[in-house]
């Protein structure tokens, strides 16, 4: 025993002489800056990925995105209309506070009376219709109807101290305005690190914008300790001041190296991971059916849109040549698409495969269609959203063009494209989707929906495709709580919406990162930079 | 000169005035903000509630009304993307500006005009002739060519300094300022070498036109016939009298470098203003421009109402044509 103890302490002495203090530090160079360290105040990415250092949510979503406990222990369906969450016992705040389900109604309560928020979280809350916390570790939630994507929305926001945040005792949910809220925190007061008072595995101790933000390990934390002590991250928005910072050694690790500089990193000696994400690439085709409509772009149609047509859009889809522009455009960081989500991503299957190369088939369905000569068209795109944007738009535009569609591109920076797709000024458009939920119903009901205010549906199908059967099947799966079900609900909608080709998917994005030999990290799905998952390696 | 004064302010605030107006109404045309703030999953209920809060959903007079009437109580607006005052944004990265527009300009004199005075000294040697083949590259070679190269050299390849940033910073009468660190003095170094090799290639020029004029004036004849030694003459007599012009120069591009580094402090990833207006750019942050853009043009108007001022004060003629028309 003895013996073993000292050889133990000569091991951690080792360990320590050859481990230095500079290791435990992680400097990482990310591409776009966190707006706010307030969790509440800008639902985008870069926050998103940031608040889950600092502040924890109820369920968390690992690498693939499915599911699992975090801040609650264990959830489920009391019933059609209500969720029960046991949160985790022994949770506490970095300021030393108990972490119970007050904190979780405060937080819900919080989140829409955030002042100026350029994109808040009602949209995780707005399911919720009342909430009780019959003992400290328990929290009910009541919903309208059937609400199966509870827990996924619970993973969404994170959760905040109700007490540093000075709620009053009398603390009640109350849909549209709830009692006892005290005055909340204002978005700058996160920014203090005594106020950012969370239950994560880091603390924040160092913020100026634009330069740098400081991250200190929670030592009180409950779950695994990460291995850094301290991380940083510096905002390098431009890509390669970012793989210059990388491989001149002022950076650990970088997000979103470009495809042409992999040679240079690997030379360099670093690694490179790349990893499937939630994000479609896909072509949206003009299908309203509306009064007085002119299609933008189209013309040697004699007035008519080609695109309702579904032997068009077919042919279309067939004319893409997937392969081809993964390999040659996508240095083949890419995969071929056949639906709105990878697999193994929940509602998708496995036996969708990505649309054959068929120049001649198109040409076929393009004669039958009474368009034997094709026709013209303006394909909008932006040029700098996605990876390599705008030369997959001209590559789609070529293949068009190669059956007789003849087709220019006009691509633009991504406000402007942005704003100008949602006047509909493109009658074809290239453009992206990250299903943030990791689930097939975030996509369908974004993209391919008939648009309708009401649930909120089809709020992206700017092509306005419209499909009774893909409604039903999608507003079914929706209300059904039993995950199997919901499962096939959604593989079917998926099914009639491809095989009807409203949306031309072209290719998944793959996320790379790239760092020093001696860390490793796993890619994850929803693109997000996780210092804690940041493991050292070999 | 009262009349003249009063004249001038009225012309500088209508300079202001039109500015601002063409200013808000030409980012109004840009793009929506909210189809880019806006999480991509908000329906429309949600797009409608964010246009509400940003006090985007108000008619275009209406804003600009709204925007003239706090703009006249001193307040820019506040970013939609930081929900700070864009005006204190802005000031907060002043200072890093600041430093590299000052370092820039050290680093411009201390190579162009030694280098100058040598060309002008003896332009047709080797080294004359070579000092303004240089400066030809320093006024052709476009700035975020240089500092990417700069980067690969002595970062990537050399490692003897940082690739982009800001260093550490200590405050000094509340500001927070990097050159009183070596971290922060390595920090800046490339990018006050890149924004600096334009100008030194203009000093450079200035300093050789000077000193060969200034070689055969008269006061250089008398000091030489005097039996002042040859580095007096230099470094006492002709520099004093090249540096008028340069000082000039230096302070009419001063004003460019602040309002301007913008492509070097992207290259370099340096918290500057410059970085930030294009950084707002890119996320429609109205605000922050149209703050930046106001601040710039308030600056160029007072620095140009000060100079005609000045003007009219060292010359009557001027306020006398001003009277007469």
């Amino acid at each position: 025993m003895v013996v073993s103890r000292t050889a133990l302490l000569a091991g951690t002495v080792l360990a320590c002489v050859a481990v230095p203090a500079v290791a435990q530090e992680l400097k990482i160079g990310v591409a776009s800056e966190a707006t706010s360290i307030d969790p509440h105040f800008h639902n985008v990415g870069q926050n998103n990925a940031l608040r889950r250092h600092i502040f924890e949510s109820l369920v968390f979503v690992d690498a693939a995105q499915k599911p699992y406990p975090g801040l609650a222990a264990s959830w489920k369906a009391v019933d059609d209309t209500t969720w029960e969450f046991k949160l985790r016992p022994g949770v506490k705040f970095s300021n030393g506070q108990d972490f119970t389900a007050r904190d979780v109604v405060y937080s819900v309560c919080r989140i829409p009376t955030v002042e100026n928020s350029p994109s808040n979280f009602t949209i995780a809350t707005k399911g919720i219709e009342s909430m009780e916390t019959p003992d400290p570790l328990t929290l009910v939630v009541k919903t309208k109807g059937p609400y199966p994507l509870m827990p996924l929305d619970m993973g969404v926001f994170g959760i905040i101290s109700a007490q540093a945040s000075g709620a009053g005792a009398d603390l009640k949910f109350k849909k549209g305005g709830c009692e006892g809220l005290g005055t909340p925190p204002k978005s700058a007061d996160f920014n203090d690190p005594a106020k950012a008072v969370g239950t994560g595995p880091y603390k924040l101790a160092e913020y100026t914008r634009g330069t740098r933000l400081a991250l200190e390990r929670n030592d009180g934390y409950w779950g695994a300790k990460p291995h850094w002590k301290t991380v940083v991250f510096r905002p390098i928005t431009s890509a390669g001041p970012r793989v210059a910072a990388l491989v001149s050694g002022d950076v650990d690790m970088i997000e979103n190296p470009p495809i042409q500089d992999f040679d240079l990193i690997k030379k360099a000696g670093l690694t490179i991971v790349q990893g499937l994400s939630n994000r479609i690439i896909y072509v949206h085709l003009d299908q309203f059916t509306g009064p007085d409509w002119k299609t933008p772009g189209v013309k040697g149609t004699d007035g008519k849109n080609p695109f309702l047509d579904k032997r068009v859009r077919q042919a279309m889809s067939k004319a893409i040549n997937r392969d081809a522009i993964v390999d040659r455009i996508m240095g083949g960081v890419a995969k071929p698409a056949g639906e709105l989500l990878p697999v193994p991503l929940f509602g998708t299957s496995e036996d969708r495969k990505p649309e054959k190369y068929d120049p001649e088939g198109a040409k076929k369905l393009l004669a039958e269609a009474g368009y034997p000569n094709g026709f013209e068209l303006t394909l909008g795109s932006p040029n700098d959203r996605y990876i390599n944007d705008e030369k997959v738009a001209q590559a789609v535009a070529q293949m068009f063009t190669r059956v007789g569609i003849k087709t220019g591109v006009d691509s633009m920076t991504a406000s402007t494209f942005f704003s100008r797709r949602n006047k509909y000024e493109f009658s074809a458009y290239l453009a992206g989707w990250g299903a943030d939920t990791g689930e097939m119903s975030n996509s369908i009901v974004a993209l391919i929906a008939t648009q309708d205010a009401a649930p909120g549906f089809g709020n992206t199908n700017r092509g306005r495709y419209s499909n009774k059967t893909v409604d039903e099947l999608t507003r079914k799966a929706l209300t059904t709580i039993d995950d199997k079900e919901r499962e096939k609900l959604l593989q079917e909608a998926s099914k009639v919406g491809m095989e009807d080709y409203g949306i031309i998917p072209l290719h998944f994005e793959v996320t790379p990162w790239a760092f020093r030999k001696t860390i490793t990290y796993t890619p994850r799905v929803d693109q997000y930079t996780l210092a804690y998952e940041v493991k050292p390696g070999q | 000169m009262l009349v003249y004064f009063i004249r001038r302010l009225g012309q500088a605030a209508l300079v202001v005035a039109v500015m601002g107006a063409i200013v808000f109404v030409s980012i109004y045309m840009v793009g929506n903000p909210v189809d880019v703030l806006a999480n991509p999953n908000a329906d429309a209920k949600e797009m409608a509630e964010i246009a509400g809060r940003l006090g985007l959903d108000k008619p275009l007079h209406e804003q600009f009304a709204l925007f003239v009437w706090n703009a006249l109580h001193g307040d820019l607006g506040r970013s939609f993307v930081f929900n700070e005052p864009a005006l204190k944004l802005i000031i907060q990265r002043m200072p890093a500006t600041l430093e590299l527009a000052f370092a820039a300009l050290i680093v411009s004199v201390l190579i162009g005009i030694p280098l100058g005075m040598l060309a002008g000294l003896w332009p047709h040697s080797v080294w004359g002739r070579g000092i303004m083949t240089g400066s030809i590259l320093g006024f052709s070679l476009p700035n975020f060519w240089i500092g990417l190269m700069l980067i690969l050299l002595f970062a990537v390849q050399l490692r003897w300094l940082p690739s982009g940033g800001r260093g550490e910073t200590v405050t000094v009468l509340g500001v927070p300022v990097s050159f009183l660190t070596v971290d922060g003095l390595r920090h800046l170094v490339l990018p006050a070498f890149t924004l600096a090799l334009y100008k030194a290639a203009l000093v450079i020029r200035l300093a050789r036109a000077g000193t060969r004029e200034a070689m055969l004036q008269d006061y250089v004849r008398f000091a030489r016939a005097k039996g002042l030694s040859p580095s007096r003459i230099i470094l006492v007599h002709v520099l004093k009298n090249i540096m008028i012009p340069i000082t000039t120069v230096l302070g009419l591009e001063f004003g460019g470098m602040i309002a301007f580094a913008v492509v070097t402090e992207t290259v370099f990833a340096y918290p500057g203003m410059g970085k930030l207006l294009i950084d707002s750019i890119g996320r429609l942050d109205r605000p922050i421009i149209v703050a930046y853009l106001m601040m710039v043009v308030v600056v160029f108007v007072v620095i140009n109402f000060v100079v005609d001022l000045i003007y009219a004060a060292l010359d009557p003629r001027v306020r006398l044509s001003e009277q007469g028309s």
